[in-house]
């Protein structure tokens, strides 16, 4: 369906990072937020909280990140869509209830400003390094959908998208946004509300008496029931069978967290997304997300004039990663060239992916600034050697 | 009174239809006061005249964190300490909501205690029923932070000797607009004071006092659970409005009951529908009573 217009600022508009996610979401359909502050992420809730009173949405400053996850899903069982905003020392908080949202199946979108770590870090200046706590940062097994934006303009769009991903996975969505992009100021269009796509919360149409909240349909999903209309369901969670209801076993545990990670494992082609360009002719792939896709494309442009043949992968998804792409890839390049602001995380899913058959060369940055784009140049012409 | 019967011929419970009667039995131990406090609740709340379609309850984790999953209501069983912040993102997301939160003393006061406090500062709209047996049970006896000065845990092995909450207090200077203390004994008074609070609006707070013989008895060598039951009848108080710094809990000591705040002040969605239409006039849109969600 269309998104709600009362939600959606028209217009070419002058916008950092921060913002832009926030209008993304407001653009979306959001109406509850609730958030903690935390530098370099206070503006989108800050953005949030000025616009959100002429829409019907409501945003709380909880106590702390714990509750504001909290508050998140049990906001989005009454079929309101949610969203809180965080950055590491908060989305460390968050792990124990972005695993009740995976657990309990809830959509909800988290947006994650990263800055550098670990700890307190560097409150102010860029990181990259929780990327893979987006992947396996709260515990046991389930999937998630993380999104990295490169710009403000896709901070609007891909929160938009994490929105719609949620509601057709019923998973907590997250934004990993980093502080450059956050506190990065672009021209942000944002189009009419008809052109904008928004995916509805989708009620269950069977009776009560017929409902289960965890049947198993063949479909990605089960059927949502808010709370509220007479459903009168139970959600735990614990292990839970189709009712709800917490069974104990080890069969019960395969069919219930299978299902978390089969809903997400059996879409990756329709989830995955990623930029690419110069792949059919390259030796040497530069495999880049968020702010330092953007350095790397300097890198590129230098060797590119000295003749090396570099093709670039932007990732859009972090989370299913595109594995079968950088699979194919591996079989007829020498290497990837993974620069990240971090000491080598997603490299090490690059290197996975390959098999072997590449070489997958990290070239870290511990964060608080951006690479030099004089270093990613070198890694790629070593790679080409 | 004749009840409905079963295809059994057995009597029906007369709570039953409130109850998911296919989850019974319960986990609960044999003298344990948690199901009394299900049982009142139930009644409270078939008294009220609430819609109970549109009646949620939430709990934590731990043996009271078991009610949700009892109660033939939208019912969430969430995670540790946290049955107050979701329950607030309910309330807040469908504000037509009556939300219930049932959850235990190490639950709600330990790893949720901050929670608590906020929730009561903020006045959202929940009533909130503690049930307060002075140990941690479900893992298996340990120390809480409402455990009496002396009385024995398995992580106080030889008596805690940590101060513990005088809970109405906290929930008094934190704000909640009504606080009542009762024991698993006052069934009638506290299912009266479950309908009452049902009345009210805001952060609504009831503590239940309640026996764990399996844990807290037996490491106190307090008996069974209808000994607690006994202690209540000889040692319970009932003093309505005592000064909240009065009540605190000695080991074997007096209980004292009642109600002690009942004063209603603007709860949160109150405040701000008031403090926007103020600021904003009618540029104002408050959240729709039937929650934010955009239609399919």
């Amino acid at each position: 369906m269309r998104a709600d217009p009362a939600g959606v600022l028209t217009g070419a508009h002058f916008l950092d990072g921060d913002f832009a996610s926030g209008e993304g979401a407001m653009a979306a359909g959001c109406r509850f937020v609730a958030g903690y502050p935390i530098t370099p992420s206070t503006e989108v809730v800050e953005r949030i909280a000025h616009r959100f009173p002429s829409m019907g949405g409501t945003f709380i400053q909880m106590e702390d990140e714990l509750a504001s996850m909290a508050a998140v899903v049990g906001a989005s069982w009454t079929g309101t869509k949610s969203m809180t905003v965080t950055s590491g020392p908060g989305f460390s908080l968050m792990m124990e209830n972005i695993g009740l949202a995976a657990m309990m199946e809830t959509p909800c979108v988290v947006v994650n400003v990263q800055r550098g770590g670990p700890s307190t870090g560097l409150p102010t200046m860029v990181g990259q390094a929780d990327v893979m706590q987006a992947r396996w940062g709260s515990h046991g097994d389930y999937e998630v959908i993380a999104l990295c934006p490169q710009s403000p303009q896709e901070a609007f769009d891909l929160t938009i998208d994490a929105f719609n991903l949620s509601e057709v996975y019923r998973v907590p969505v997250l934004l990993m946004m980093d502080e450059c992009v956050g506190h990065m100021t672009e021209k942000v269009v944002i189009p009419e509300a008809d052109g904008i796509e928004v995916v509805p919360r989708q009620l269950t149409r069977k009776s009560p008496a017929e409902y289960l909240p965890y049947e198993v349909n063949g479909d990605p999903v089960s059927e949502f029931a808010r709370a509220g209309d007479g459903y009168r369901f139970h959600t735990t969670g614990l292990t839970h069978d189709e009712r709800g209801y917490p069974v104990m076993s080890s069969e019960c545990q395969e069919t219930c967290v299978r299902r978390l990670l089969d809903k997400i494992l059996d879409h990756v082609d329709e989830i995955v997304r990623f930029e690419e360009e110069g792949l059919e002719e390259a030796e040497v792939v530069v495999v880049a997300f968020g702010i330092t896709a953007r350095v790397a494309r300097m890198a590129i442009e230098m060797v590119r004039r000295e003749g090396v043949k570099v093709g670039f992968l932007r990732l859009i998804t972090l989370w299913p990663f595109p594995e079968k792409e950088i699979r194919r890839l591996a079989h007829r390049v020498q290497g990837f060239v993974v620069p990240e602001i971090n000491y080598g995380q997603m490299v090490l899913e690059v290197e996975r992916c390959a098999g072997g058959r590449a070489a997958a060369v990290s070239v870290p940055h511990g964060g608080g600034s951006v690479h030099d784009p004089t270093v990613i140049a070198r890694a790629i012409r070593e790679a080409a050697k | 009174m004749s009840l409905p019967a079963n295809e059994t011929g057995i009597p029906e419970h007369p709570s039953a239809p409130l109850l998911r009667m296919e989850r019974i039995p319960h986990v609960w131990c044999p003298g344990c006061g948690i199901g009394t406090v299900v049982k009142c609740f139930s009644t409270a709340l078939e008294r009220s005249g609430l819609d109970l379609d549109k009646s949620s309850v939430v709990s934590g984790i731990g043996c009271s964190g078991r009610v949700a999953g009892y109660m033939r209501l939208d019912a969430f069983h969430t995670t540790h300490g946290r049955a107050i912040p979701f329950a607030t993102g309910l309330k807040l997301g469908r504000p037509e909501l009556q939300v219930t939160v049932i959850s235990g003393d190490g639950d709600l006061v330990g790893i949720g205690g901050n929670h608590f406090i906020h929730a009561a500062r903020r006045n959202i709209d929940l009533l909130v029923i503690l049930i307060n047996n002075f140990i941690y049970g479900m893992t298996g006896g340990q120390n809480a932070p409402t455990t009496p000065l002396g009385a024995k845990s398995s992580t106080m092995p030889f008596g805690n000797f940590e101060q513990p909450f005088t809970l109405p207090h906290l929930a008094a200077s934190s704000g909640a607009p009504y606080v009542a203390r009762w024991t698993c004994l006052h069934i009638r008074r506290l299912t009266w004071a479950i309908e009452e609070a049902l009345e009210r609006k805001g952060f609504r707070f009831i503590e239940v006092v309640a026996p764990c013989p399996t844990l807290y008895s037996r490491l106190n060598k307090l008996g069974t659970g209808l000994s607690e039951m006994r202690f209540y009848h000889d040692n319970a108080e009932i003093r309505h409005g005592a000064d909240t710094r009065d009540l605190e809990v000695g080991f074997h000591k007096k209980i004292v009951c009642g109600k002690f705040v009942d004063e209603p002040r603007p709860t949160f969605l109150e405040l701000k529908d008031q403090h926007y239409e103020e600021k904003l006039g009618e540029e104002y849109v408050p959240m729709p009573q039937e929650g934010g969600m955009i239609h399919a």
